[in-house]
C-alpha cells in the first residue's frame, strides 16, 4: 500500500537529490555552453574533501563541509584556467612560440564533453592510485524521526530544505546581484556585453567556480550518506543530466520545476515498483519531455508566454 | 594521379571503381594512399605469423564500432555516447538467439539478428530523438542517459525470471554459454572459433592460422571501403552538408531528420556487428559493455584519431586498445584521459587529419588537386 508519509518523504528525497546533483551542472552548461562530463567527479572532489577534513583533521562536519565546497571551488578555478578557457596553455603558448595553443571550450558542446570526460578519466583513476578503492566515511549525523512502523533520516529532510535554500540562493545570485546581471548579459549576447565593458573572461571564470562549487556542496552534503569510493560521481550523473535536459535553458527555474516533476516521477515509481524502476520511470520521463517540450520546461513556458504576447 | 576527371566512359574500369571510393569526403585519395593501404592490409593479412592474432582480433573486432562512431558523429555530426548500447544490444542478441538455436544455421541466423537487433534498436532511439526535435547536444546527454540505464537494467538481471527461452540473461555474471561462432548451414558451414587450421607458409614452416581473426579483417576491410563509398556518395554529401549545417541542408530541400535517422541506424547496424563479433570471439558477454567507461571508449578512439576520418578511427581504436591492453594496470585510464584531453585541446581534428595535413603540406603542389577538406573555418585561419 502507498503510505502518503513514505512517499512525501520519498518525493523530498529525490527533489533535494535531482537539484543538488543538477544544480552545478546547469549553471555551467546554461552560461558558459560547456557540458561537463567531469561534474560527477567534482561532486567526487567535494565528498573526499569533506570526508578527509572530519576524518584526517577532525573538523566538525559543518566546517568540514565548508572546506569541502571550497576546495572544489578552487579546483574548478584550475580547470577552468588550464583546460575550458585554456588560459594558462595559451600564456605558455605566446611565451615559448608566440601563437596560442588552444581555442577556449565555451559553446563547443561536443569537445567540452570529450575533454571533460577525458578529465573525468583522470581524475577517477587518480582518486584510485592516491586514495584506494574506498576511504573511511564519517556517519550520517541527526539520527533518525520515528512515525508509526517506520523511521526516516533526519539528515535526509535537512537535507530537502538545503536543496530549496540553494535555489532560493541561486536565485538571488543570478537576478539581485551585479554579477549575476552581468552573466545574463553575457548569456544573452556576449559580444555586446563586451563592447559594455563587461569583462566576460571573468565572468566565464566565477560561473566554473560558483558551478563546481555547488557540485563539491553536493559532494560534501551527500558524503555522510554514501560509500566514499571513486565512482561516487557516476550515480549523480543520470539524474543531472535529466534535470538539465527537462529544465531547459532557463537555469535556475528550469532546475527546481524539472526536480519537482522528475522527483514527483521517481518518487512514486520507486514507492511502487522498487528504484530500478524509478530510474527507468525517469529516463522514460526525460524522454517523453524531449519529444514534446524539445527546449525543457522552461523552453515550453517562454514560448507560450511570447505566443500570448504576440497574441494581445 | 588524383588529378583523374570526372568518372566517364573514357575511363579504365579500375579508374572508374577508384573514383567510387575517393572524394573530398575521405583522407587518402592518392596514388601513394592506396598503395600503402595494401601494404596495410597485406601486413595484416602477415600479423597471425609474428603476432597475437587472438588478441588482435579484438582490435579489429571494436575498430568497427569506431568506424560506427565516425560515420554517425563524424560524417553526420551526431555525437553519441551510445553506440554500446546498440553493440550491447547486438551482443546479447547474438547471444539470446545463439543459444536458443545452437545449430550453424540458427548461429548464422543468430549473427544477422544481432545486427539487426543494434539496427532496430537505433532505429527506436534515433526516431524517438530525432522526429522528436532533439537538438545536438541534447542527442549526446540522451544516449548517454541511455547507456547507463541499460547497464543499470541488465545487471538486475540475474533471477531466473530473466530467461528468453533457454538464455539467462546473467546479471553481473554475464552469458557465458554463447555456443561457437559457426556460420553456414549445415554440413556447409564452417566453425570460427578455436578451430586454428595448420597452413604451411613458405619461410615460417607449418602455422595455425586463426580463421576468426581473417573474419574480423575481411570484415573491417570490408566495411572501411563501404563506407568510403558511401561518404564520398551523393547521399555522403548530403550526410556532411547535415554536419557543417543544418538548417541550411534543410533549406536546401533535404530530409535531415531522415538522413540523421538512417546514418544513425547504419552506425547502429555496425556497432551491433561489432558486438556480435565481440561476444562470439570472448564467447561471453556482460553488462560492462554498457558502463560508462566502454560506452566514452569509442569516442576517444574517434577522438584522437580524427573524427572526420573512417580510417583515423581504425588507427586510433587498434593503437589505443593496444596502449590499454599493454600497460594495463592503474595508470592506463590516467594515460587515456590524458591522452584525450590533449588531444581536443592541441589537435581538435585529431592525429590522423594533422598528420595527413603534414604530408600535404611538404609535398609539391599539384598533389593538392586531390581537392581541399570540407571546408572548416579552423584549419583555414591556421595556415
Amino acid at each position: 500500500m502507498v503510505n502518503g508519509i513514505n512517499l512525501a518523504l520519498q518525493f523530498l528525497d529525490s527533489f533535494a537529490f535531482i537539484v543538488l546533483a543538477a544544480a552545478g551542472l546547469a549553471i555551467i552548461f546554461g552560461i558558459m555552453g560547456v557540458i561537463n562530463l567531469a561534474h560527477g567527479e567534482f561532486i567526487l572532489v567535494g565528498a573526499y574533501a569533506t570526508t578527509l577534513s572530519a576524518t584526517k583533521l577532525g573538523l566538525p562536519l559543518a566546517a568540514a563541509m565548508l572546506v569541502g565546497t571550497l576546495v572544489t571551488a578552487a579546483f574548478g578555478v584550475v580547470v577552468e584556467r588550464f583546460v575550458i578557457s585554456g588560459a594558462v596553455p595559451n600564456w605558455i603558448g605566446q611565451r615559448t612560440v608566440g601563437r596560442d595553443f588552444v581555442e577556449p571550450l565555451y559553446d563547443r558542446l561536443a569537445d567540452s564533453m570529450v575533454a571533460t570526460f577525458g578529465l573525468s578519466l583522470i581524475m577517477v583513476q587518480g582518486a584510485r592510485v592516491v586514495f584506494g578503492n574506498s576511504i573511511d566515511t564519517v556517519g550520517t549525523p541527526f539520527g533518525n524521526i520515528a512515525y508509526g512502523a517506520f523511521s526516516y533520516s533526519t539528515y535526509r529532510i535537512v537535507l530537502s530544505g538545503v536543496s530549496i535554500a540553494l535555489l532560493v540562493g541561486v536565485y538571488y545570485i543570478f537576478t539581485r546581484t551585479e554579477y549575476g546581471m552581468t552573466a545574463r548579459a553575457t548569456i544573452q549576447d556576449e559580444e555586446t556585453a563586451r563592447a559594455l565593458g563587461v569583462d566576460t573572461e571573468r565572468i566565464y571564470m566565477a560561473t566554473f567556480a560558483i558551478g563546481s562549487g555547488l557540485a563539491g556542496l553536493t559532494g560534501a552534503l551527500f558524503a555522510p550518506t554514501l560509500s566514499m569510493q571513486p565512482t561516487l560521481g557516476d550515480q549523480f550523473l543520470v539524474e543531472a543530466f535529466v534535470a538539465v535536459v527537462v529544465g531547459g535553458p532557463s537555469v535556475v527555474l528550469g532546475t527546481a520545476l524539472s526536480g519537482g516533476v522528475l522527483g514527483a516521477i521517481q518518487a512514486v515509481f520507486t514507492n511502487l515498483y522498487g528504484t530500478f524502476f524509478g530510474r527507468i520511470a525517469l529516463l522514460a520521463a526525460a524522454m517523453v519531455a524531449l519529444r514534446f517540450l524539445p527546449d525543457g520546461i522552461t523552453g515550453f513556458i517562454e514560448t507560450v508566454q511570447s505566443r500570448r504576447q504576440e497574441g494581445e | 594521379m588524383a588529378t583523374d576527371a570526372p568518372p566517364d566512359g573514357g575511363q579504365s574500369l579500375a579508374a572508374r571503381v577508384r573514383a567510387r571510393f575517393e572524394g573530398p569526403n575521405t583522407i587518402g585519395n592518392s596514388n601513394g594512399f592506396w598503395v600503402g593501404f595494401l601494404v596495410a592490409v597485406a601486413a595484416l593479412v602477415a600479423f597471425p605469423l609474428v603476432g597475437n592474432a587472438e588478441q588482435f582480433s579484438l582490435f579489429l573486432v571494436l575498430s568497427l564500432l569506431g568506424l560506427s562512431l565516425s560515420v554517425v558523429w563524424g560524417y553526420t555530426g551526431v555525437l553519441s555516447f551510445g553506440q554500446v548500447v546498440f553493440f550491447g544490444l547486438g551482443g546479447y542478441t547474438f547471444a539470446v538467439v545463439s543459444i536458443n538455436v545452437s545449430t550453424p544455421g540458427g548461429i548464422t541466423a543468430a549473427v544477422l539478428a544481432g545486427v539487426v537487433g543494434g539496427g532496430i534498436g537505433a532505429a527506436v532511439l534515433g526516431y524517438f530523438m530525432f522526429y522528436g526535435g532533439v537538438r545536438d547536444v541534447y542527442v549526446t546527454i540522451i544516449t548517454l542517459v541511455a547507456t547507463m540505464v541499460l547497464h543499470t537494467f541488465m545487471a538486475q538481471t540475474a533471477g531466473s525470471e530473466w530467461t528468453i527461452g533457454e538464455a539467462a540473461l546473467g546479471g553481473f555474471n554475464g552469458m557465458p554459454d554463447i555456443p561457437l561462432l559457426k556460420l553456414g548451414v549445415g554440413a556447409a558451414s564452417f566453425q570460427f572459433m578455436y578451430n586454428a587450421i595448420p597452413v604451411w607458409v613458405p619461410g615460417f614452416g607449418t602455422v595455425e592460422l586463426d580463421p576468426f581473426y581473417y573474419l574480423a579483417l575481411v570484415l573491417l576491410v570490408g566495411t572501411y571501403l563501404g563506407l568510403r563509398a558511401l561518404v564520398n556518395s551523393d547521399y555522403g554529401r548530403a550526410m556532411v552538408a547535415v554536419r557543417e549545417d543544418e538548417d541550411r541542408t534543410r533549406m536546401f530541400g533535404y530530409n535531415v531528420k531522415r538522413i540523421k535517422l538512417v546514418v544513425f541506424i547504419l552506425g547502429g547496424a555496425l556497432a551491433g556487428l561489432s558486438g556480435v563479433l565481440y561476444a562470439a570471439r570472448n564467447v561471453f558477454i556482460d553488462p560492462t559493455v554498457f558502463t560508462l567507461l566502454f560506452a566514452t571508449l569509442p569516442v576517444i578512439w574517434v577522438s584522437v584519431g580524427g573524427r572526420k576520418s573512417l580510417l583515423g578511427a581504425i588507427i586510433a581504436t587498434i593503437a589505443i586498445e593496444y596502449i590499454r591492453v599493454t600497460l594495463g594496470g592503474e595508470l592506463a585510464l590516467v594515460m587515456l584521459g590524458a591522452l584525450l584531453l590533449g588531444t581536443i585541446l592541441f589537435l581538435p581534428n585529431g592525429i590522423v587529419p594533422w598528420v595527413h595535413k603534414q604530408i600535404r603540406q611538404n609535398r609539391p603542389a599539384p598533389a593538392d588537386a586531390e581537392g581541399p577538406e570540407t571546408p572548416d573555418p579552423t584549419e583555414a585561419s591556421e595556415s
